[in-house]
């Protein structure tokens, strides 16, 4: 069995819990990895080694992980990690440094891995319109998308080692700007309630923000939406060039369902749409369809939620 | 003044239905395209070179039908069109294709170079970063924002907690996402120029796969839905979000 190490993912020094994720999928290709935390101090090392089926832990402390740098981040952390078959996270950040990571080995990268069956890893290709199923000739780096494996439990009690690391920043972060909006990034939003060009009017979002803040939801948008609308900006895209998302639920409201906008959603677990054009396209793909107008059916979705959930 | 390189993949247009046929996608009879953030990443080169002189010269990587990315970039305005090939290559692997690029943007002395966030067929996001391991230089991804200095360039960059406005220094990479700029669109003497042009050809030695594909198959399909007909059903849903599939 290869060697496996894990390139625990984590936010605002804390454990991400996608890292348990990680686990299981190392899990799945060898046996107990090694898990490497990188941090500007061993803060998060405690939460990583009591994760069932950790072999080790090393907490790869540098101030180089203050802000992410890939090729800082690439360098100390491929100092604290032996040879073997390598996964990250596939977050913006994971997927960056599982490039930089495998090229510093002249080792293959395999990303958005969604399943692993013995030695074969599936990822999927054309944003998800099919999906490709390969082995690897040797070490590299993979990475998990989030909500695809099962979560390491707790209880684990693998020995925490630290290594400090200095590397040398080729970015420098001037200034952090404030987001325009608090609200939650469809990226990392488990429920989503998307508008399309079907919505009429940018001014219309607002029904579906006020759906959103009810149930926690991130507010995104179809391509149409963004190319129409300027008050509609591109980090609200889901599609195959915005963004890829994987949430509980997805609600598509004025959504005909074109095929760029499907690959971006298509894994989510419920798909709710409502469409006043009962042959949308977005209805193949819905576990619920309702045929009516967003006028309609919106006020009676907000009042029902938000008698169920205040 | 900078020598500035943009990387363009030729790819199937998103609207393009992908098939499987046999145990491979089927990708003929589909029509092919500049990767949509590859767009982006050729104006930010070109919008570099106004700035602040240089010249620009857009790579590819691929068989002699990729030649048309590389006369659409031209038709834009880059100096130079270089594609990267060798007849005994099929599906390279991410460190065969870092490789093979890498080399080429060392042959043409460029110390910044612009890309795609990801190219939309793979969709890995893996080539920007790992051709700047590669040459030892700094990289920046899926930048939104851009500014141009007198030792390097400004990036914005979509963080957590933020966007982080962030100094790069030359050399480095930069993968570009959509909307800081409008890509231009060619004008007819820019066509007509892109016509005669000659594309260089680059080869490079590169080492064996690290992957086999072993299959493509058709993504998984999800069971039925029920469709409603009427606003009036939109409780009925509510519920059944609520019991059935737990998820409000």
């Amino acid at each position: 069995m290869s060697e496996t190490i894990v390139i625990a993912e984590t936010k605002q020094g804390m454990l991400h819990p996608v890292t348990a994720e990680l686990v299981t999928a190392a899990s799945a290709l060898g046996a107990a990895p090694t898990l490497i935390v990188p941090g500007t101090d061993d803060s998060a090392a405690a939460a990583a080694a009591d994760l069932a089926g950790v072999g080790r832990v090393i907490a790869c402390v540098g101030d180089c992980f203050s802000a992410y740098d890939a090729s800082s981040w690439a360098k100390a952390v491929d100092a604290c990690a032996p040879a073997g078959i390598v996964v990250c996270a596939a977050s913006q950040n994971g997927k960056d440094l599982a490039s930089r990571l495998a090229a510093r080995r002249s080792i293959s990268v395999v990303q958005d891995v969604v399943a692993i069956d013995g030695t074969t890893l599936t990822q999927p290709i054309y944003a998800g319109k099919a999906m490709q199923n390969i082995t690897l000739n040797g070490d590299a780096v993979i990475s998990i998308r989030a909500n695809t494996f099962a979560a390491a439990g707790g209880g684990g009690g693998a020995e925490v080692s630290v290594m400090n690391q200095s590397a040398d920043i080729a970015t420098a972060v001037r200034e952090m700007i404030a987001k325009a909006s608090e609200r939650l990034d469809v990226a990392e939003a488990d429920i989503i309630i998307s508008g399309g060009r079907g919505m009429q009017d940018p001014a219309n979002f607002v029904t579906l923000e006020r759906i959103a803040d009810t149930l926690g939801a991130a507010v995104g948008a179809s391509r149409a939406a963004v190319d129409t609308w300027d008050e509609i900006p591109h980090s609200m895209q889901v599609g195959q060039t915005g963004k890829t998302v994987n949430p509980s639920l997805y609600i598509a409201v004025g959504i005909s369902g074109a095929i760029q906008h499907l690959a971006g959603m298509r894994t989510s677990k419920y798909i709710v749409a409502i469409n006043k054009d009962a042959e949308a396209p977005i209805f193949k793909h819905a576990d619920y369809g309702i045929v009516s107008t967003w006028e309609e059916a919106l006020p009676i979705l907000e009042s029902e939620l938000k008698a169920l959930l205040g | 003044m900078p020598d500035i390189a943009v990387l363009i993949k030729r790819v199937p247009d998103t609207n393009a239905q992908i098939r499987v046929s046999g145990d491979r996608v089927d990708l003929s009879n589909i029509k092919w395209v500049m990767s949509p953030y590859d767009e982006y990443a050729l104006e930010a080169a070109m919008m570099h070179k106004e700035a602040k002189g240089g010249n620009v010269t857009a790579i590819t990587l691929g068989a002699p039908e990729c030649d048309k990315v590389l006369k659409d970039a031209k038709a834009i305005g880059v100096d130079r069109i270089i594609r990267v090939w060798e007849d005994s290559w099929s599906e390279l692997d991410s460190n065969q294709t870092q490789i093979a690029l890498a080399s080429a943007v060392q042959e043409t002395s460029a110390d910044i170079v612009y890309c795609g966030k990801s190219a939309a067929d793979t969709g890995a996001a893996s080539t920007g970063p790992g051709v700047a391991e590669r040459l030892g230089w700094a990289s920046a991804s899926n930048i939104i924002g851009l500014g141009f200095e007198d030792s390097g360039i400004e990036v914005i960059i979509p963080a957590a907690s933020g966007n982080a406005r962030t100094g790069v220094s030359l050399p480095a990479v930069i993968s570009c996402d959509k909307g800081f700029c409008k890509p231009r669109k060619p004008n007819v003497k820019g066509i007509m120029m892109a016509k005669k042009a000659q594309v260089e050809i680059h080869a490079a030695d590169i080492p064996a796969s690290g992957i086999n594909i072993v299959s493509h198959t058709p993504p998984p399909q999800k069971a039925p839905g029920q469709t409603f007909d009427g606003a009036a059903n939109v409780p009925t849903v509510v519920t059944a979000l609520r019991n059935d599939a737990n998820v409000i």
